[in-house]
């Protein structure tokens, strides 16, 4: 009844093309961001913060980049941790050698450096497919994480190798570090997700987006209409590897505060894999999807119980949540499996019927 | 539909599950009690160690409440928090606690020092201490710069000191170390790294060879280590290692024949659930200790009076005296004493963070204190200062005998002149980094 996109007429080309061309869609968009940015603050405490929004927009960050390389282009890639790592360290080290930088640019520039390395490790993407490129970014995680634990300039010389993001503030306000508060951290996480991600939908429904895709469905019929695979792919490692390193920033500076390589280990790289999988392949809402998912679904698990009046014992509990999250993991991927962008899409589709269906 | 429907009630249980947590985080009960949460791990891969130590920390503070009525009168709660041994998870644990109880949280034991990394730097702004006996950042020792972070009674870097020092009684002085060879077998994390730059500074001190063999999470996985071990062959082995790696490793020294009485291992490798998997091969073995092993205290016959005798126990009558038990015991005994020096200064009345961090920094756990509440001759004194946070605590050889640990050495006292300054560089450039000057009250 509401959701209806009949009566709007597109006059122009740029109102054809626009980002999201159904009046309600756009309303909803700019809602959640309003929301997000003007009334999240204010109702959300330390715990919403610290533990569930940061992580959340963190992983999301590292969603989309992993999803633009695997899910729009087609090169599964197991090296999300280490790229994140790439970028994590990198802010640190840039940051520690030049504190008066803005820390702002200095996530960018790690996403850089971050681009750059997953360009080196997307090199052999253009000989080898599908698992055997999976094999291939995974030694790149090794790899990076051993480096950063092997060569003691990578942590400054810390005899514990555990890097600690320093304060560093913006305009006056602290931004990162120990004495900055969540809600400061949050909102510069959020702008940083809302702005990569509108860059991110732009770029999938452009010229490259279609050549990442074409490449996808099928390299030698994209190849004869003049994709050049070796430019496309890299392109493709480089902007991936360059989400994932702004993610890794986001994950050091503004969620866990300090970490060692052990942070970024092969568990990230699957967590980000499951998420654009469960949230949905080539879907820039299913990396959000399935970062929620899959960062808060344990959390949620974890706290249902005592609030439902179960009380038993903590282990048992561990467990229990163990269980449920791979059985809903299971459910979910029998149910649709395209992910939960698909179920979104078909339930807008119904919605459109509503209440009136044939 | 049935799809959508499905989708839609479970949308909105995590709506209302979402709203239940935000009440969550409210201060709850009116009685006034000290509230401690516990950060612990009961699943996962590191649980057979970390269900004694929550065990020990319950079964104290049980026997506080069932026995004395609390702490002089003020009753003390906890809340458990599952972490699985992951950070992570652990700083959810922290965020979801820290403000519950009458007074909020009096300290925390973070439990693993991945989580206590993570917490440091929080502690000054949530104003809540943390007690990280034994584990955590060596260089939190000097409490100038690190106001909220305790490692009593001693630390990695005292303690590999102390191993130096008992291996130069083995040889017969400490001249005789000139031209041995050390090989240390260490987790490739934070905590595994730690020893490493006091066995440098002494090597060059001292004149020994050292031999670093880094062993990749979880460690099981050795083959090429103890490869490595055998052609190099060293005179004394030591081992940071933490969960599945000790029993590898105990057994991979085995199979090289390397005598079990030449191997050390830190504080957390030296447990029952280290050296039981490993059998046979595991008798001989040493580790490094700050407390006795055993059931045999007034303390721990308290315990089994006020607490299993009352089935308020928190976990098998039978594993009440294991290493981890005793560890977790402990843990929850200076915890408690710190919260009673705090109570000594501001009243009887639950402690905040901020008040238990007096007490914590004004603990002075006599010997005559330690008879009183029934630990005789079970851990040296432990005394804090405003700047020395570890309190230079002696560190104690153990040998497993294949059905217990005994004392093997007398308490060795750690260099002193050259771990300090050491701590007080890494405090000084950790500071440093982070825009901190020391407290100049102090010292």
């Amino acid at each position: 009844m509401f959701y209806r996109e009949a009566g709007q007429f597109k006059t122009t080309y740029a109102g054809d093309q626009a980002v999201f061309p159904i009046l309600q869609d756009r309303a909803f968009v700019i809602a959640v961001i309003l929301f997000a940015f003007l009334v999240v603050p204010f109702i959300a405490d330390d715990y919403w913060f610290q533990a569930i929004l940061i992580p959340f927009l963190v992983f999301s960050m590292a969603a989309i980049g992993l999803n633009l390389l695997t899910g729009y282009a087609g090169q599964l890639s197991l090296g999300t941790g280490g790229f994140m790592a790439v970028g994590g360290y990198m802010a640190y080290k840039m940051t520690t050698a030049f504190p008066d930088l803005n820390i702002l640019i200095i996530f960018i520039l790690a996403g850089l450096i971050a681009a750059v390395v997953g360009i080196l490790f997307g090199i052999p993407s253009l000989r080898i497919k599908g698992f055997y490129l999976a094999v291939t970014t995974l030694a790149a995680q090794f790899f990076i994480l051993w480096l950063f634990n092997k060569v003691p300039w990578f942590y400054n010389y810390f005899s514990s190798g555990v890097i600690a993001a320093p304060p560093r503030s913006v305009a006056g306000i602290l931004v990162v570090g120990p004495a900055s508060t969540p809600m400061v951290r949050y909102l510069v996480a959020l702008s940083f997700v809302v702005v990569f991600t509108l860059a991110a939908k732009n770029l999938v429904r452009g010229r490259i987006g279609r050549s990442w895709m074409a490449i996808r469905d099928m390299d030698i019929a994209a190849e004869i209409i003049g994709i050049r695979p070796f430019q496309v792919k890299l392109l493709a490692f480089a902007i991936s590897s360059f989400y994932c390193g702004v993610a890794g920033a986001m994950f050091l500076f503004l969620y866990l505060g300090s970490a060692e390589t052990e942070a970024f280990n092969i568990n990230v790289s699957f967590d980000v894999l499951f998420m654009i999988i469960i949230g949905g392949l080539g879907s820039i809402l299913g990396s959000f999807l399935g970062a929620a998912f899959i960062t808060l679904l344990p959390i949620l698990l974890t706290n249902l119980p005592p609030h439902l009046g179960f009380s038993m014992p903590i282990d048992l509990q561990s467990h229990i949540e163990v269980i449920t999250f791979g059985a809903l993991i299971i459910f979910f991927l029998i149910v649709e499996p395209h992910g939960l962008a698909r179920l979104w899409q078909i339930g807008k589709e119904k919605l459109r019927l509503w209440p009136f269906p044939y | 539909m049935a799809i959508k429907r499905t989708f839609l009630t479970l949308l909105s249980a995590a709506v209302l599950a979402g709203s239940f947590a935000v009440g969550s985080t409210t201060k709850a009960g009116a009685e006034e009690a000290h509230f401690i949460p516990l950060l612990v791990y009961r699943s996962g891969p590191y649980a057979p160690n970390g269900i004694p130590i929550a065990n020990g920390f319950i079964d104290y503070f049980t026997l506080l409440n069932e026995r004395d009525g609390g702490i002089d009168g003020v009753k003390v709660t906890w809340e458990e928090c599952e972490t699985k041994y992951n950070t992570k998870v652990g700083v959810e644990c922290y965020e979801k606690l820290k403000n519950k109880g009458t007074a909020g949280a009096a300290l925390i034991n973070p439990y693993s020092t991945g989580i206590t990394y993570q917490l440091i730097p929080r502690a000054p702004v949530d104003k809540i201490p943390i007690l990280s006996m034994g584990y955590g950042q060596t260089a939190a020792a000097d409490g100038r710069i690190f106001k909220w972070v305790f490692n009593a009674p001693t630390t990695y870097w005292s303690q590999a000191s102390a191993f130096i020092k008992y291996v130069g009684q083995q040889e017969g002085g400490m001249g005789k170390l000139k031209g041995k060879k050390i090989a240390l077998v260490y987790h490739n994390s934070a905590y595994g790294k730690e020893p490493i730059p006091t066995l440098e500074a002494l090597s060059k001190k001292f004149g020994y060879d050292l031999k670093l063999l880094a062993v990749d999470h979880p460690g099981q996985e050795q083959k090429a280590t103890w490869l490595q071990i055998r052609r190099y062959k060293p005179d004394w082995t030591f081992m940071w290692g933490w969960g599945v790696m000790n029993q590898v490793a105990l057994k991979e020294a085995a199979a090289i024949n390397y005598p079990m009485d030449k191997f050390i291992g830190v504080w957390w490798s030296g447990t029952e659930s280290d050296v039981v998997p490993a059998g046979d091969d595991a008798v001989g073995y040493k580790a490094g200790t700050f407390h006795a092993p055993g059931a045999n205290t007034q303390l721990h016959k308290d315990v089994y009076k006020y607490v299993y005798g009352r089935g308020k126990g928190a976990g098998e009558k039978s594993r009440v005296g294991e290493v981890l038990w005793n560890r977790g015991m402990l843990n929850a005994l200076v915890s408690a004493e710190a919260i009673r020096t705090a109570m000594g200064k501001f009243g009887k009345k639950a402690m905040s963070g901020e008040q238990v961090r007096w007490g914590m920094e004004n603990l002075n756990l006599s010997k005559s204190r330690l008879k009183e509440v029934g630990l005789a001759g079970f851990t040296p004194p432990i005394k804090v200062t405003c700047a020395d946070h570890e309190g230079n605590g002696p560190v104690i050889i153990q040998q497993w005998t294949g059905k217990e640990w005994k004392f093997v050495s007398d308490w060795i006292s750690p260099m002193r002149e050259v771990v300090r300054p050491m701590i007080e560089a890494a405090a000084a450039k950790f500071g440093k980094e982070n825009n901190m000057t020391p407290r100049a009250n102090c010292m």
